[in-house]
């Protein structure tokens, strides 16, 4: 079978189309991937890189017929499921966080950006009135300039700059009071007056405009290699800057990602400057997780609870689907259509809501559950405060959400089993409970065994769930990272990258998640095996 | 069946139907609940499960209406649920038709060619759909963001991006759809193709036809499934107007305000037409269901 990889002679036009689409790929894509490798981002060059090239490869060569077929699809799992997996376990080995968020040469240019305004060159300016616009004159001993009539825009977001022109003299009216400076301070906030040999000023107090300087200068001037501190050491980073005003030497920390002074004796002080640059970190994260007790005590109760919950609600749903499937499969049952339907309900209605319903319902102040509870035996329970009780509330509303997938699944499989076993032991006087466990659930565990496993992958990661029931509340206490008694390892890991209240700590984050890679890769690959195995 | 048949089967019947009815009464409870709830004067359950003097001011609100107290005060619509439902649909249908196309043509490739890496890119397919995306969900927000740089329509907070985000997502699919091809007959197309067809022409005008049935039940679980996620969503949206229901839903339980009422009537005016179209299409979904995949 399979057809041969031979195609028609294409029409000599639609060659040239396609030589022109590819070369237009070729460039577009080239540019785009040569500016994001002059940004220094180097993963997202590699990978446009990546799909580009195979993709032209693909769609060109005779020999890769078949695989047009599948590159876009393949393309697409490569770009958002393999790319974001790979990417998660560089950052794991990062510090990216709220507060190193930014590349280092992103914070370089920040820090070469910073000014400061130069007392010494202050120049007295005057506000004068022209009609609905302003004119501003300043004046430095001999010098005297004039920005002309200028509107004034104090709702701008941005800097404003005018340039300035020589002025041969002052005009003869007297400038405004202080009192219109002080009404237009927020427009005159706004404007860079630059001088005819390119001094900028900005304003400076309520009579005058100062000149602004760069901040930090290079430390090494053109042609120095090394700079030599008082105590002996010397300093050979291009990056290390002088602070202008003050003379303290600023340096990058390329092991905390931060830009620090140097004290007299020539250490590193402080806490370093913000904002931080991402930089390795190597194992810290993972050694971290091990070693750090207000995160491995939370992790490892995290993890425990993580696989208790995916296998009860897996052993849960599996029993009440199981004993539902071989009901409605009974013949003898009238109205077993009827029950199918019903039965099937929860699944049907999208888990985002009937979870959303749970939620409401199971409020501890106004839900129906604990009202009807109350009623009938006067108890009120903190199913959000009280973490065994939150943890029951999650196991309920799981098996209530999943035992309509294994009933469906079980009600398949029911049909492959041969109605003469259960004649058989029949005969030998067997009841219907001796049936169930001697031959419907040996023959039905061998061909759930792949989907069991997936469906422990699928709860061990049920981050909808606990998202949008408990939140993963109660907290734990005396963890340093968000960490509550319901999180699954998923949702912890959520909570320390999106919640900001754990300063949003991707690299802790990525490492967890890196972890929990392993044990679903493993799964995975265990999955396979079975599957495998049953095929044979 | 059993042709040998104990005088007790009268009995068990009769425990079996009880069973099931309490089974279900409580199973189903929490859906009559909710209806309930939506009709119910306030936001808070005081008071009956039946609702005593059933109100529409629930509803009026989930669908955008104002609603105007005795005393002439007015209560403005607290979300655009009909937007969100909207935005739900343009996502998932656009999002679905596209799964659709590309799971379509990944499985023709595997089910009838011959190449090199096919079974290690099966397998690979498989093993990779099961590590959920919550965990790469810094990355995934990194990427978006940097394609936003480029393709600003396909960026952080549009609903391009998140049906870009979606395409990832059609391991099941293209496994499912493969399934399927391989019970047709190739007989056909090979015909075709001594007639002169190209693979393409085969594959389009003999085999996709066959196909309408698979491919209407991949849609629906691919709608499905697009509807009902939350984590991609709500990592990428931001805009309370760009929301989809999924994200939006969680709105109306700010702890300092839930908003139970409401929050029940826009429930059910959602999930509704999705429940009716689950149940409708269900036992056409059930294979491509024990396919593998696993919904909550």
């Amino acid at each position: 079978m399979g057809l041969s990889a031979s195609k028609q002679p294409p029409a000599k036009l639609s060659i040239w189309l396609k030589v022109l689409l590819i070369a237009l790929v070729v460039v577009l894509n080239g540019y785009a991937i040569i500016a994001m490798y002059a940004n220094g981002e180097f993963a997202f060059a590699l990978l446009t890189l990546v799909i580009v090239a195979s993709g032209v490869y693909v769609f060109t060569s005779k020999k890769t017929y078949a695989h047009r077929y599948i590159f876009p699809g393949i393309a697409g799992m490569v770009v958002f499921i393999i790319f974001p997996l790979v990417y998660t376990i560089g950052i794991s080995f990062t510090n990216y966080s709220a507060t190193n968020l930014l590349t280092f040469n992103q914070v370089l240019q920040q820090f070469e950006s910073k000014t400061y305004t130069d007392d010494s060159g202050a120049f007295k300016f005057g506000l004068y009135q022209r009609g609905e616009d302003f004119e501003i004159i300043v004046e430095q001993g001999e010098l005297l300039y004039s920005t002309g009539p200028i509107e004034l825009d104090s709702q701008s977001a941005v800097s404003i700059a005018h340039e300035l022109s020589v002025l041969n003299a002052k005009p003869s009216e007297k400038p405004l009071a202080i009192k219109a400076v002080i009404q237009n301070k927020d427009a005159l906030d706004k404007l860079i007056l630059v001088t005819p040999n390119e001094q900028e000023l900005v304003r400076k107090g309520l009579r005058e405009f100062a000149g602004i300087k760069p901040l930090f200068t290079p430390l090494l001037q053109d042609g120095q290699s090394s700079y030599s501190l008082p105590n002996g050491e010397t300093i050979t980073s291009e990056f290390a800057k002088l602070n202008v005003k003050d003379g303290r030497i600023l340096i990058p920390n390329m092991e905390t990602g931060y830009f620090q002074y140097l004290d007299d004796q020539g250490e590193l002080t402080g806490r370093g400057l913000k904002p931080g640059f991402t930089v390795g970190v190597g194992w810290e994260h993972f050694k971290r997780v091990l070693t750090d007790e207000g995160i491995k005590q939370p992790f490892v109760q995290i993890f425990v609870w993580t696989v208790i919950f995916a296998t009860c609600a897996v052993v849960f749903t599996l029993a009440i689907g199981m004993l539902l499937a071989c009901l409605v499969q009974w013949e003898e049952l009238k109205g077993r259509a009827i029950y199918r339907v019903l039965l099937i309900l929860p699944y049907a209605v999208p888990a985002f809501i009937s979870i959303l319903v749970f939620k409401g319902l199971f409020n501890q102040n106004f839900g129906e559950i604990n009202m009807i509870l109350g009623n009938l035996f006067g108890i009120s329970p903190a199913w959000f405060t009280d973490p065994v009780l939150a943890k029951s509330m999650i196991l309920i509303v799981n098996t209530w959400l999943g035992y309509p997938y294994m009933m469906i699944l079980c009600m398949g499989m029911l049909k492959s089993i041969p109605d003469d076993l259960y004649e058989a032991s029949a005969m030998d006087g067997a009841g219907p409970i001796t049936n169930f466990f001697n031959i419907t659930v040996p023959l039905l565990m061998k061909p759930l065994a792949p989907l069991l496993i997936a469906s422990f992958a699928f709860n061990f990661n049920n981050f909808v769930l606990i998202d949008l029931l408990t939140g993963g509340l109660p907290d734990i206490i005396g963890a340093s990272t968000p960490a509550g008694e319901t999180d699954l390892l998923v949702s912890y890991t959520y909570r320390i990258a999106f919640q900001g209240d754990g300063g949003n700590n991707y690299g802790l984050a990525s490492a967890i998640a890196t972890l929990i890679f392993l044990v679903v890769g493993a799964l995975a690959l265990l999955n396979l095996r079975i599957m495998k195995k049953n095929a044979n | 069946m059993p042709m040998v048949q104990p005088k007790s089967i009268k009995y068990r019947k009769l425990a079996t139907h009880l069973g099931m009815i309490v089974f279900l009464a409580l199973i189903i409870f929490p859906l009559l609940m909710v209806i309930a709830i939506s009709f119910r004067t306030g936001n808070f359950a005081v008071g009956d499960i039946i609702p005593s003097n059933p109100t529409l001011d629930h509803w009026r609100l989930a669908i955008g209406m104002d609603v105007v107290a005795a005393d002439g005060s007015v209560t403005p619509p607290p979300f655009p649920v009909l937007l969100w439902l909207w935005n739900s649909i343009k996502v998932a249908g656009i999002a679905a038709i596209l799964i659709v196309v590309l799971s379509t043509t990944c499985a023709y490739a595997f089910a009838r060619m011959k190449f090199r890496g096919k079974a290690t890119l099966l397998n690979g397919m498989l093993i990779f759909q099961m590590f959920p995306s919550v965990l790469a969900l810094v990355a995934i927000y990194a990427l978006f963001n940097k394609i936003g740089d480029y393709v600003p329509w396909l960026g952080l907070n549009t609903h391009g991006g998140l049906i870009l985000a979606y395409l990832g997502g059609i391991a099941l699919h293209v496994w499912t759809i493969k399934g399927y091809f391989e019970t047709i007959d190739p007989a056909l197309e090979e015909s075709a193709a001594i007639d002169g067809a190209s693979p393409w022409q085969a594959f389009r005008l003999i085999l996709l036809p066959l196909s309408v049935p698979i491919l209407a039940v991949v849609f629906i679980l691919a709608f499905i499934g697009v509807v009902t996620e939350v984590p991609m969503a709500s990592v990428l949206i931001s805009d309370i107007n760009n929301m989809t229901l999924a994200v939006g839903s969680q709105l109306y339980f700010n702890p300092q305000n839930i908003l139970w009422g409401d929050f029940a009537a826009a429930a059910v005016l959602s999930g509704f037409p999705i429940t009716v179209v689950f149940l409708m299409a269900q036992r056409y979904l059930v294979s491509g269901l024990t396919a593998g995949g696993v919904k909550g």
